[in-house]
């Protein structure tokens, strides 16, 4: 019988809410790993009920865990992400692994897998076992393209949004925060940056006039699951769109938010199969960055033509005095006629839309500190 | 033989047990290495190794290891015949 999983990891473990095919009825299952940090908690959709989980264990360190059966059994992975030894004093060690991504329908046990400190992982057998992909890891650029010490997040510099073409395996993007956006076209072999157009606030403008090739700190970055030209991305300055049927230049159409919700945030989703809509969550990144709803009055803005214009969607939310945000791994849409949205928040709450964002119900309200939520249909 | 202490934090791994006496060979020294020591513990256990050790072979930042009662940093560190060692969850974040 056909149901809905809503995969949500937290600060302190994961749980999981389980729907019926309409999504009238909820039931929630967890703790999994209570205490562990699971920066990605993913389903695969190659192959209904499985599952992948990143687990990170302040004083264990990081590890992926591995379920066949939606969610029933766990097994750890025998070879979790880990840096190859360095001769030259440059070793790095994994602290967390921060993103899962399942690969291509064609290569059905690929996975990738984006870590802190950056790198890019891949696994041939399920996610059982992983090796680096040297191609990034070990680029000659690399060191130049993570930036300083200070071009990280808080918690850590973060390999993230590992995209795989649907159209294409050996075409491959990623974010870094930060680095940028890069994109490589022969299965991560070679890479090349893809920040034309990108503002990079936190830096001084270049002599010369000209932009800045890497560096920038894109948040969240989707490529539609169809149209492949068209992507979007949430970044640290700004929100952007590319088609690339036009040009290879990414436009800030975070411009066509009213001024005083500004265009920075974390998360930005898209829509199944309409390429010209998408969701995203603005936070406060004004002043001294409170990342905060902005005024304390959460809302999404959507858009319906590519971000030529948006619309606010906050009707179940509260009004006033809520300050929470919503994170990069943290807003999710299911493939019903009617799209779900869901997102989950930095206070604990999970939310959904069954009606494309119009109006939003609280589904569990006490979990800690969200991270990132995922939803599948299974069959 | 070795006396091994194991944190709470390793209880999926050891299914609860809290202390592991290791029989390790040292033929040409009193004493073996703490590497030696998480070996075993690893191959009792497997996968509490890399739990405990990341891949650049450095004791992980939040646990704590003591040869005695001597906090150690290194695997390189000696422990003797008849010495005891402690894995503990460090006291990170109070």
């Amino acid at each position: 019988m056909t149901r809905h999983l809503i995969l949500v990891g937290t600060r302190k473990g994961a749980w999981t809410l389980t729907g019926d095919a309409q999504r009238r009825h909820w039931q929630i299952s967890g703790p999994q790993h209570l205490g562990a940090v699971i920066s990605h908690y993913v389903a695969d959709p190659r192959r209904p009920g499985r599952l992948r989980m990143s687990v990170g264990s302040g004083h264990l360190g990081p590890s992926v865990f591995l379920s066949e059966d939606a969610g029933a059994t766990w097994v750890e992975a025998q070879m979790p992400p880990a840096f190859s030894p360095a001769p030259d004093g440059t070793a790095r060690s994994v602290d967390h692994v921060f993103w899962l991504t399942p690969g291509h329908a064609s290569t059905p046990h690929v996975w990738y897998a984006g870590t802190s400190p950056q790198g890019l992982f891949k696994s041939v057998d399920g996610g059982n076992t992983w090796r680096e992909v040297l191609g990034f890891n070990h680029h000659p650029d690399f060191l130049q393209w993570r930036g300083g010490d200070k071009d990280g997040t808080p918690d850590g510099a973060k390999l993230h949004c590992v995209i795989v073409d649907h159209a294409d395996k050996n075409h491959l993007l990623l974010g870094m925060s930060g680095g940028g956006i890069f994109e490589s076209h022969d299965e991560g072999a070679s890479w090349h940056p893809l920040n034309q157009g990108v503002a990079m606030d936190f830096y001084p403008p270049k002599d010369d006039g000209s932009e800045y090739a890497f560096g920038h700190d894109p948040h969240c970055v989707v490529m539609h699951p169809v149209h492949a030209n068209r992507l979007y991305h949430q970044n640290h300055c700004g929100l952007y769109a590319l088609d690339r049927a036009q040009g290879e230049r990414w436009a800030r159409i975070g411009d066509n938010l009213p001024r005083e919700v500004g265009d920075i945030g974390f998360p930005i989703v898209g829509h199944p199969r309409d390429p010209d809509t998408f969701w995203v969550f603005p936070m406060d990144g004004s002043g001294q960055w409170p990342r905060t709803a902005p005024g304390g009055k959460p809302a999404v803005w959507c858009s319906r033509d590519g971000g030529n214009s948006f619309v606010k969607q906050n009707t179940g939310f509260p009004q006033e005095q809520a300050w929470w945000t919503v994170k990069r791994q943290c807003m999710a849409v299911d493939d019903a006629e009617q799209v779900g949205v869901y997102l989950g928040t930095t206070n604990g709450q999970l939310w959904a839309s069954f009606d494309e964002g119009a109006s939003w119900q609280g589904l569990a309200m006490d979990l800690p500190q969200i991270y990132s939520v995922e939803v599948v249909r299974l069959p | 033989m070795i006396r091994v202490f194991l944190p709470t934090q390793l209880d999926e791994y050891t299914g609860g047990e809290r202390e592991l006496l290791l029989d390790l060979p040292a033929p040409d020294a009193a004493a073996v290495t703490l590497a030696e020591v998480i070996a075993a513990v690893d191959a009792r256990y497997r996968g509490a190794g890399f739990r405990l050790v990341d891949e650049q072979g450095n004791i992980r930042r939040h646990i704590a290891m003591f040869v005695g009662e001597t906090m150690v940093r290194s695997l390189a560190a000696q422990v003797p015949d008849g010495g005891r060692v402690q894995i503990v969850g460090a006291l990170s974040g109070g």
